[in-house]
């Protein structure tokens, strides 16, 4: 029993609220909490096999050149070193997101310092780690391109837009802002590195993998080893963080099948930290001129917005800086441009919000130069320039609740009432910035199966993931809510590509679309225990186990009298797609102190609002929003990778030295989340919520450090060393 | 990781011994297994001192004896260091994070290796890894590295913030070498300059065995220790401070310094100490102290900034020290 449903017309029955189990939109602790605390939760290498080998991979250590040969004989000579494997099959750079086909391969031809070259497997892991340090390589290297240029680099034409004469609207605009913004390269520093444990039963794959996306996965890993896909079985049941890393196939899930066909045993391979950092996903830097011209009550009458990023030769993604750029805030006149430098350097992806992570933060940077330019307060600039219609095309938004999250967020942070005093507390300066945050809406086709047993309880199946996001816990709450169970009696099984296609965890879209199906198929299930009730649908009540029509209640087991009903939900995005614009929404406002001696900056408080319609569950979500405004303030004040000048390398590839926010960075964050229902975007009226919480975060941290300091930083992250020119001297010759 | 014989020391003369003959100590092992597993030392034999009875903290002449072995959680904690020494604990709880000081030894504290990304990356040249093989950071990229005593082979930085605290105490090293022969090292000389033999780090012989620091006894003053950092906690330091002034009628009797993160050893110069010796404590003051102090100071492009940022924090921390009250 399947049902279908295609988004081609907005979903207004707000269904969900017509039930009265009472469990979605709570903050329901996440039934998977106690495995994952007590250790019982077995992620990718944890499912260690009997007599399985271990594979470490090597990685090159030139930019650019060929793989010559490999003394891999001595190697093999080691003690409990089994092989030394390489070859056209290995991965040279990990899988976009969404892929659904091997990325480039062949270990050989050498692209970026760190690509994996080789992997040697051993019996243990510590003799194929000393195999593979051991592993001497001969290289014939080629000059590489380690830094982006913007005079060589690509300029797709699809990728520029231009409406109105922006040039002449700064000319005449009562006020402007032109300047640069740089970001630097991030990785997505999942606290679970990259793993997969290959077993083969004839020409049958079982891997246990790091992976958000298995629909694609599967497909990208029977490419790559060029068997069939219903050959390939992936399990993820628990993934230790994503944040786009996982969302295509890394070198080690390719190179752990290889060895395990090879060698005809089980294979794990684990990247180390360093090689997280060397051989999967970097965000791309960013090099980005904003343009803004206003009238003088502070209307934009120009936005241009122009970004150079880079990636590898071979690769179509590109940081898209510029996502959000065209919908946020009005003026007639704009320009976007993107350009793409091509280097020698760790394949860039998608990594925590792609796009709007670094773009909508540098736009609300350069809001705040507008604010400053024109007198006028920074919420109030944005309140003026809050669009009806979608500037780029004209399209209706399908929600837009911009000014709602600024109203509730500068209220909940105070900020019509400035800190009395002195600016100034001893060494401390004090400052306050804002910023508004938002991130594309969208779904992807996606099914679950939901099993309503005789006993009355429930059964989720779906290969859709929880990357430590909440789906276990928001997919049993729409089943207990639409079959009226306690959440207790449900149950997700998650993480196995051989359960219904979803989505997959990426792009905000897993919630939406895994629930949309879970709820499709729940729709279906009730029909039938209306039927089974003698009732329409409609008129069909259920709570707690029980099922009420016609002024009776009977328990729900009664009712099923030994059936087990089983449903198929399927949704797909359709005619809502593009009929209107669907964003999520956001502000933030923070208070910094800025050390007046060291150039120290220290967040002291932070606020998040935000609308991503229904809320399915409100401790979820806003864990979600809190991991957000974290890693902006990492993107704000400390998070950088660091290429070395003369082969682009990571020279800070280890958690020690790439500095995310520690426990002592991070205040007291508070977050709001505006309930909403949003009935274009699908059938259960919620949007995306997992990314919002960075889209323009780093902004309100670097306006408050204007806002205290006078100084503008420019040039992300914001160390010390870029505030020590600007402050004032203590110098007293 | 390479294959490693790994034995116990049941005395110290057996450590000593093993340690002549080529192996390499290990106590808590926070700094050497991670260099190990990424190949970076390799050492053949491992000799483990933990059983060893160095864990004792002692009066010393009024000074105080730290065993060897007494981890950073202990030191840090101990209420004669919080109240005589207090720079000490202030810079244990600089470093690290809780569970590293709970393993990490005052021995090996002082003998952790360089956070040096190059020396750490064994794809790179290093002449400390690696004597000859050249300096590969040169050129590179050079936040944590030195502006104060690095040579053309070698710009590393000394990592810890103990050993600065340590530096500015005048502590010494104490020292059991071969055939059971004692010494006591000021801590002030125990580490070498790089010159072109940055694989030379330390005044230790093969066969010599930390066994104690020696704090002598608590000089009047205040002191306190100052450490600016990439981010508010489990960062090494850009630059750090130990300072001890005491003021007499408005006239400094006593001052102590050193500085961490800006040179291959915890920094000490007596020349910006003794400037300070006699004279009103001021801003213009201690100006000269960092004019004399930044004197020889050379910077990469990644590290210019050091400069001016030791010159802010030494003037402002001796401010402070030298305030009626604390702020």
């Amino acid at each position: 029993m399947t049902v279908h449903h295609k988004m081609d017309e907005p979903d207004r029955r707000n269904r969900l609220d017509a039930m009265v189990q009472g469990i979605v939109g709570t903050g329901m602790d996440r039934p998977d909490g106690p495995d994952k605390v007590t250790g019982r939760a077995t992620y990718a290498h944890d499912g260690q096999i009997d007599g399985m080998l271990h594979g470490v991979m090597v990685r090159s250590t030139v930019a650019k050149g060929r793989l010559e040969s490999m003394d891999a004989t001595a190697v093999e000579a080691l003690p409990g070193v089994r092989r030394v494997l390489h070859g056209d099959r290995f991965l040279r750079n990990p899988a976009q997101g969404t892929a659904n086909e091997a990325p480039v391969q062949g270990s050989d031809d050498i692209a970026y310092f760190g690509q994996p070259i080789a992997l040697v497997v051993a019996d243990t892991f510590e003799q194929a780690r000393h195999g593979a340090q051991m592993l001497h390589v001969l290289y014939s290297a080629l000059l590489a391109n380690v830094t982006p240029d913007g005079a060589t680099a690509e300029k797709p034409e699809a990728k520029q837009s231009s409406t109105g004469d922006l040039d002449a609207a700064m000319d005449a605009a009562a006020h402007t802002v032109d300047q640069t913004y740089t970001t630097p390269g991030h990785n997505s520093a999942a606290m679970e590195p990259h793993a997969a444990i290959a077993t083969w039963e004839g020409d049958a794959l079982t891997v246990r993998a790091a992976c958000q996306m298995l629909k694609y996965n599967v497909n990208e890993l029977a490419d790559a080893l060029g068997i069939a896909p219903d050959r390939v079985r992936i399990l993820s049941p628990f993934v230790g963080g994503g944040f786009g890393s996982k969302l295509g196939i890394s070198p080690e899930t390719v190179a752990a099948a290889l060895a395990a066909r090879t060698l005809e045993r089980p294979v794990a391979v684990a990247l180390s930290r360093q090689q997280v950092f060397e051989a999967t996903m970097r965000r791309s830097e960013t090099h980005q001129r904003i343009r803004l011209a206003a009238d003088a009550g502070g209307r934009l009458t120009g936005i241009g917005h122009e970004a150079l990023v880079s990636n590898l030769e071979d690769e179509e993604f590109s940081e898209p800086v510029t996502q959000a750029t065209a919908f946020l805030y009005g003026g007639e006149n704009r320009v976007i441009g993107h350009r793409i430098a091509r280097v020698n350097r760790t394949c860039a992806g998608s990594v925590r919000a792609p796009g709007e992570a670094v773009g909508v933060t540098a736009l609300e940077i350069a809001m705040d130069e507008l604010a400053v330019a024109s007198g006028i307060d920074p919420v109030e600039l944005r309140r003026r320039n809050i669009p009806d219609l979608d500037p780029s095309d004209d399209r209706p938004f399908s929600s837009h609740m911009l000014r709602a999250v600024l109203d509730d967020a500068a209220a909940a942070f105070g900020w019509d009432t400035p800190p009395q005093g002195d600016k100034r507390q001893g060494e401390w300066l004090k400052g306050r910035g804002m910023s508004s945050a938002a991130r594309v809406n969208t779904i992807g086709k996606s099914s679950a199966r939901v099993t309503l047993n005789p006993d009355g309880t429930a059964l989720v199946e779906t290969d859709m993931t929880d990357i430590g996001t909440g789906t276990y816990a928001i997919l049993n709450q729409i089943v207990a809510e639409m079959l009226g169970l306690p959440p207790e009696r449900v149950q997700s099984r998650l993480g196995d590509s051989d359960l219904p296609a979803s989505a997959g965890s990426g792009g905000s879209w897993g919630a939406s679309s895994a629930g949309s199906s879970v709820f499709l198929a729940c729709e279906k299930i009730r029909q039938n225990i209306a039927a089974l009730c003698s009732c329409e649908e409609e008129a069909l009540t259920l709570k707690d186990g029980t099922a009420i029509s016609d002024n009776r209640q009977r328990a729900l087991t009664d009712v099923l009298a030994g059936t087990t009903i089983v449903a198929v939900g399927q949704i797909e995005p359709g005619k809502t797609k593009k009929a209107v614009r669907q964003a999520t929404f956001g502000a933030f406002f923070a208070e910094v102190a800025i050390n007046a001696v060291t150039g120290e900056t220290r967040l002291r408080r932070m606020h998040g609002s935000f609308a991503a319609g229904r809320i399915l569950n409100a401790k979820t979500a806003r864990s979600q929003c809190l991991g957000g405004m974290t890693f902006g303030i990492g993107m704000a004040l400390t998070e950088e990778l660091i290429h070395d000048p003369r082969d682009g390398h990571i020279v800070n590839r280890d958690l020690a030295e790439y500095h995310l926010p520690v426990n002592a960075d991070v205040p007291q964050l508070t977050v709001n989340l505006l309930d909403e229902r949003d009935p274009w975007a699908n059938p259960i009226q919620s949007k995306g919520i997992g990314e919002l919480g960075i889209c323009g975060a780093g902004a309100a941290i670097i306006n408050a450090i204007h806002d205290a300091t006078g100084i503008r930083v420019r040039d992300l992250p914001a160390t010390l060393d870029k505030l020590l020119p600007g402050l004032e001297d203590i110098d007293a010759r | 990781m390479r294959p490693f014989e790994y034995q116990r020391a049941a005395a110290t003369t057996d450590a000593a011994a093993a340690c002549a003959d080529g192996a390499t100590i290990i106590a808590g092992g926070t700094n050497l297994l991670d260099l190990m597993k990424l190949d970076v030392m390799r050492p053949e034999r491992l000799i483990d001192i933990t059983r060893l009875d160095l864990r004792a903290m002692t009066d010393a002449d009024g000074g105080l004896r730290i065993g060897a072995l007494v981890t950073n959680s202990d030191l840090a904690a101990d209420m004669r260091v919080r109240r005589d020494w207090p720079v000490l604990a202030q810079a244990l709880l600089a470093g690290a994070s809780g569970q590293l000081r709970n393993k990490a030894t005052t021995g090996g504290n002082l003998l952790q290796r360089t956070r040096c990304y190059y020396f750490q990356d064994t794809a790179m040249p290093c002449n400390k890894r690696d004597p000859g093989s050249g300096c590969q950071a040169i050129g590179g990229a050079t936040r944590l590295h030195a502006i104060l005593g690095s040579s053309d082979s070698c710009i590393a930085t000394h990592p810890s913030d103990m050993a600065v605290a340590m530096t500015m105490l005048d502590a010494g090293v104490q020292i059991v070498g071969k055939g059971d022969r004692a010494r006591t090292v000021p801590l002030r000389d125990f580490y070498c300059l790089p010159g072109d033999t940055p694989h030379i780090e330390t005044v230790l012989e093969p066969g010599d065995l930390i066994t104690a620091v020696i704090l002598p006894p608590p000089s009047a003053g205040r002191q306190t220790y100052r450490k600016v950092r990439d981010r508010a906690s489990y960062a090494f330091a850009l630059v750090s401070v130990a300072a001890r002034i005491e003021v007499v009628d408005n006239r400094i009797a006593g001052a102590d310094l050193a500085f961490g993160g800006i040179a291959p050893r915890p920094w000490h110069d007596p020349a910006a100490c003794d400037l300070l010796l006699g004279e009103a404590p001021s801003p213009a003051l201690f100006s000269r102290a960092a004019d004399v102090l930044l004197a020889d100071a050379t910077a990469q492009d990644g590290n210019a900034f050091k400069i001016p940022l030791l010159r802010r924090t030494l003037i402002a921390t001796l401010t402070d020290l030298c305030r009626e009250t604390p702020q």
